[in-house]
């Protein structure tokens, strides 16, 4: 085997993260980090004293700390389901991993037609005799309204990457320990919480990087519900970087971003930490 | 209740949750397609009947509409340009790393896998001034190199879990029995890869056609379909995002159901 | 046509050495079994041979033309991998087509050699058929199949029926050594089985720890072992040992008796003997019996002589049941004896 052919295979790849990955970021810390020309925290200070700051960041977070339990909960559910079907298993897969392709604008716009003033949840109601005119939920005034048809719909949207990351670890879990745990007297539930799960810490670990990551990276969904009712990390960024043309604090933004999704997934990874050995 | 009923009604329980869950996620997608497939009067209408009237108002409206041609002529040009360097860089990458071991290759796969803890749409911000210097601003090479950098962590991994799946032996045979490196590759590997490696790539087109942020802050007249609707959707009519959602989701649909034999082959590897 | 010299081929893998220096000379025509336990060096070898793995140091040269820095294909060797390697996308056919293809002979003459081969093999009717839809005998068999159609000067067999049941793998031993012989082609193949081993080689190199030990013909080997590893490696039960205390003059006491054994300086050297040359007698070694296993044409008998474990394979009418005391004297001829310090034997 030439000696040089791994790495001229691997350069195209390694070239062009460093050109579009390694290289931006450093950008960005740069940008965020400088205001005319000289190092300078103003672009943090200005993004801080914004009154907008505040609500944006909690919106995020609790945005977050809501949908990924939930979401985590619905996919160990969905994939157990997955697992234990055997007739009709490929089309099951096939029907939970669809939203896997659905962009999260599209998402907000499906989920739009179902809360909008006129829309199926407006019409079911009135159907039902519940309501007589038309509720507006997604107004500005009802914020509570538009954060529920967010989590809904992130909840929607992003379940099936989790439980597809799940479905995975659960094949590569021998039958075998479930069983002998069976032989030894343990119930269903118990099984599920002392052989399954352990196991499957691993698929967790990558399933909820993954999940938390987007959780922070939430824009499209938020703005094709709420419109600018609802402020987001990402949104701001946006905002900062065109309507208020400002990119230090815009990058700024994106730093507090890139903060705390590296924080959780440090966390994360300490928090279901798999010893080498103890892999199945 | 003897144990057999008590069997039967957990089955019946199971099928239910099962059927409860498909219900969940296909019923949001049918609304969806009822207000793409209704008259404009229809979707703005109240209240809604539960059944498409099957009228195309809506989408030679959508399609009608300024700039609606070309946003989408825009998606598909930078999803195929993205899938292309996506691929054409990943595959290479994941083969390596897939047949041989050499120092360095930890260092490459960290960097892999730490583009996951990096929100990759934020490479927008400052790529959008670097296009500039450049000239690749609100082109669809710039923006979709962006998208490539999204795509190909996955190309890579995918790739690798693809080529290891090949075994080294069938390629040393092919070496015993005449080929050179390059004819053992593309006689013996790709014939088995290419199925696979057509479903990363269908992978690839997807986060591309999805990809919102970056097309966004990328594009001002070369906007993609992405782009397009979310910069007017505080503008645009109710029929209009609609059949703009239909448009998203339905090659979604298509894609998914294209690639859903290698959905466990692109994340089963994430455990790596 | 094609004789094979290794000259002081070395192998390194970062810090491990998988090969020594390895010297060694295969005869044209030769059939050369690479015998060892997992991890001596054997496959490696074999696939420095091939071209497969570039040697660290050493060269090697293949009908009188050095090859080491050649790539596969132009070595003039085909090869059979012990998961076969059977290509699943193409059909039996086209899998012993490959190689010829790949050197363009004219399609009359692939279809010829395809055939005949195929015929040789037994696998005529699978032509059609992918690999998916074979057996692992008839995969094994489309292999060789493919490897004998090149006609090359040299096969090289790694494990080859390591993956077969072992009916199955009896059977296609038999037939392999007659299609093989009958092809007249020089051969090399490793294996870890020693039955394997004796059945089919003229010449068997028995590796261990990176080196070749014992390079000689099957009943050489059995009955000569050159090292105490060839003697505990090779025979089921395999070789016994006893400490052999110096009395001066070539005589040595083993467990209380007398031989006659070569001259040597050493104080303590070893005695050995296979089980099957130890005999029931009145003045032997006494012997406990701890285990009896009846094995149907013989009896195995575990037992200790003062204080070692010792097997002894006995005619199975003996009548013998543990805690009893047997006297087992070894066939004068047979005993070998070994240097407990080089672990070479000594004559």
């Amino acid at each position: 085997m030439p000696r040089l052919l791994p790495y001229l295979l691997l350069a195209p790849a390694t070239a062009f993260l460093c050109l579009f990955f390694l290289y931006p970021f450093s950008l960005v810390a740069i940008d965020s980090l400088t205001r005319d020309g000289t190092w300078s925290l103003a672009n943090f200070e200005r993004m801080a004293g914004h009154w907008k700051f505040g609500p944006t960041l909690r919106n995020t977070l609790l945005l977050a700390a809501i949908v990924v339990p939930l979401q985590l909960t619905l996919a160990l559910l969905m994939a157990s389901m997955v697992t234990r079907l055997d007739r009709a298993r490929g089309m099951v897969l096939y029907i939970f991993a669809i939203p896997l392709g659905i962009s999260d604008l599209a998402a907000g716009l499906v989920w739009l037609a179902i809360f909008e003033q006129s829309g199926f949840l407006n019409s079911a109601l009135s159907g039902l005799g519940l309501i007589d005119t038309p509720q507006l939920f997604l107004g500005y005034q009802s914020k509570g309204v538009i954060f529920t048809a967010v989590v809904l719909t992130e909840l929607w949207r992003a379940t099936a990457i989790m439980m597809v990351i799940l479905v995975a670890g659960m094949g590569l879990i021998p039958k075998e320990y479930g069983e002998a745990a069976e032989v030894f007297g343990a119930s269903r539930w118990q099984r599920f919480r002392r052989i399954t799960l352990p196991l499957l810490k691993p698929s967790l670990q990558t399933a909820l990087i993954l999940r938390v990551i987007m959780a922070f990276e939430v824009f499209a969904v938020v703005l094709a519900l709420g419109g600018t009712n609802l402020p987001v990390l990402m949104s701001e960024t946006y905002n900062w970087q065109f309507t208020m043309q400002e990119r230090g604090v815009a990058a700024a933004y994106a730093m507090v971003i890139l903060a705390i999704s590296v924080g959780f997934t440090v966390l994360i990874l300490r928090l279901l930490h798999v010893p080498k050995e103890a892999r199945p | 209740m003897s144990k057999t009923t008590v069997h039967h009604a957990g089955n019946r329980l199971f099928l239910a949750a099962v059927v409860l869950a498909c219900v969940w996620v296909l019923v949001p997608i049918y609304l969806l397609l009822i207000n793409a497939l209704s008259a404009p009067a229809e979707v703005t209408g109240f209240p809604k009947w539960f059944w498409p009237s099957f009228d195309l108002a809506s989408i030679r409206f959508f399609l009608g509409f300024k700039g609606v041609t070309a946003a989408l002529w825009s998606s598909v040009q930078v999803a195929v340009l993205t899938m292309v360097m996506a691929i054409g860089t990943g595959a290479p990458a994941g083969y390596a790393l897939a047949r041989f071991d050499f120092p360095g290759k930890q260092v490459f796969r960290f960097l892999v896998v730490m583009t996951r803890a990096f929100p990759l749409p934020l490479l927008a911000l400052p790529l959008a001034v670097l296009f500039i210097r450049v000239g690749l601003d609100d082109t669809v090479l710039g923006l979709a190199l962006v998208h490539t950098t999204l795509a190909l962590p996955f190309a890579v991994l995918i790739t690798y879990s693809l080529f290891s799946g090949i075994p080294y032996e069938l390629e040393e045979a092919a070496l015993t029995l005449g080929c050179n490196r390059v004819q053992a590759f593309f006689k013996v590997v790709m014939p088995l890869a290419a199925p696979g490696i057509a479903a990363s790539a269908v992978f690839a087109f997807v986060v591309s056609w999805n990809e919102v942020f970056a097309a966004a802050v990328l594009t001002i007249e070369h906007r993609t379909l992405t782009a397009f609707l979310l910069q007017s959707l505080d503008v645009s009519p109710l029929p209009l995002k609609f059949a703009g959602g239909a448009a998203l989701v339905v090659p979604a649909l298509v894609f998914i159901f294209a690639v859903r034999k290698y959905l466990f082959a692109m994340w089963g590897i994430a455990n790596r | 046509m094609a004789e094979i010299e290794i000259k002081g081929v070395g192998k390194t893998f970062r810090a491990f050495t998988a090969l020594h220096s390895i010297d060694l000379t295969i005869n044209d025509q030769e059939f050369v079994v690479l015998l060892g336990a997992s991890g001596c060096g054997k496959t490696t070898l074999l696939r420095i041979i091939a071209g497969l793995e570039v040697p660290t140091t050493g060269e090697v040269w293949i009908g009188g033309r050095r090859v080491d820095r050649l790539p596969p294909r132009a070595r003039g060797i085909s090869m059979v991998f012990q998961n076969y390697a059977v290509f699943p996308h193409l059909t039996v056919f086209e899998n012993i087509a490959f190689g010829l293809r790949m050197q363009r002979l004219p399609k009359p003459e692939v279809v010829r050699r395809v055939t005949r081969t195929a015929e040789l093999m037994h696998i005529e009717q699978l032509l059609k058929r992918y690999s998916g839809q074979l057996s692992g005998g008839q995969r094994q068999r489309v292999a060789v199949a493919r490897a004998l159609a090149m006609e090359p000067d040299v096969i090289l067999m790694d494990e080859p029926l390591s993956n077969l049941d072992a009916l199955l793998r009896l059977e296609m031993r038999a037939e392999l050594k007659g299609v093989l012989a009958a092809s007249k082609t020089t051969t090399i193949y490793v294996t870890h089985d020693q039955v394997e081993a004796m059945s089919l080689a003229d010449r068997i190199a028995v590796m261990h720890g990176g080196d070749i030990v014992q390079a000689d013909r099957p009943v050489e080997v059995y009955r000569n072992p050159a090292a105490r590893f060839v003697g505990s490696f090779i025979g089921n039960p395999p070789m016994n040992f006893l400490p052999a205390r110096a009395l001066g003059e070539g005589r040595w006491q083993v467990a209380g008796h007398d031989f006659v054994g070569p001259r040597s300086a050493a104080p303590q050297i070893e005695f050995a003997i296979r089980p099957e040359d130890l005999h029931p007698a009145e003045h032997g070694l006494v012997a406990e019996v701890r285990v009896v296993e009846p094995l149907g044409p013989h009896t195995l008998v575990t037992a200790t002589v003062a204080g070692v474990m010792l097997r002894a394979v006995l005619e199975s009418t003996l009548v013998v049941a543990p805690g009893d005391h047997l006297s087992l004297a070894p066939v004068a001829d047979r005993i070998r004896w070994f240097d407990p310090e080089t672990q070479k034997a000594i004559t």
